[in-house]
């Protein structure tokens, strides 16, 4: 285990990422909300959150756009640890009708 | 208690039938200490709006159960979940294992901000204490 600190931290999630720091990808007429994006902290990480409740609705919606699909972790940032819990608690609250499978 | 198991029951009731709630949980919970477990929290999170429908109906009652026991009572209590047509749906989560983590990374992350102060001013940020601390962060 060589690597760094410094480069851990800006790589974050996706290595394949990171040449977005020089604005090479224009991204067409989204290149306004992807900036919103850009600073990729996980958000569970800097509130030092261990667990996900799968019946914190209000919480998992942040996760779930329009269409009901979980957010991927290249636009929300998150960690992979934190990924994985909230996929899990918003899989959960799927089933039991808390959050949508689809919406059309 | 190291060997207890700790659940989440968290069932869907019929809006229709809503006075019988108090009554269907208080049943599901004896049903629990008959078969040797305990009901630690027994709550009704109220009438809400079911995100799609289930056997056409739009909104439902949610009650949360939470439970300790071995998991022989979690059989009993989900094949009766099952017969009642007043549940609509139910699910199961074991929590215990992801708590006591939930408690050992709190724990760990306690010892490390009480450990900080000394290192502070050290030689080099990459000092191989820090690279373990970041380590077990993920």
């Amino acid at each position: 285990m060589s690597t760094n600190y410094e480069d851990r931290q800006r790589g974050g999630g996706g290595g394949y990422d990171n040449d977005d720091d020089q604005d090479r990808r224009p991204m067409g007429g989204r290149g306004q909300g992807r900036r919103m994006h850009r600073r990729r902290v996980c958000r569970f990480c800097i509130d030092k959150v261990d667990l996900i409740d799968f019946k914190d609705v209000r919480l998992l919606l942040n996760y779930l756009p329009e269409r009901g699909k979980i957010l991927p972790r290249r636009i929300s940032g998150n960690c992979a640890t934190h990924q994985r819990m909230l996929a899990e608690a918003i899989k959960r609250a799927r089933n039991i009708a808390l959050l949508p499978y689809t919406t059309d | 208690m190291n060997n207890k198991r700790q659940y989440e029951v968290v069932f869907i009731v019929d809006p229709t039938a809503d006075d019988e709630v108090s009554k269907l949980s208080e049943n599901f919970a004896q049903i629990i200490t008959d078969q040797g477990g305990t009901v630690t929290k027994n709550e009704v999170m109220g009438k809400r709006q079911l995100a799609y429908e289930i056997l056409h109906h739009k909104d439902g009652t949610f009650v949360l159960l939470e439970i300790e026991g071995t998991g022989k009572e979690i059989a009993e209590l989900e094949r009766r979940m099952r017969v009642n047509d007043r549940v609509l749906r139910y699910i199961t989560v074991r929590v215990d294992e992801d708590r006591r983590r939930a408690d050992k990374l709190k724990e760990r992350r306690a010892r490390k901000v009480a450990k900080r102060p000394e290192r502070h001013g050290g030689p080099s940020r990459r000092s191989p204490a820090m690279e373990f601390a970041v380590a077990s962060d993920e």
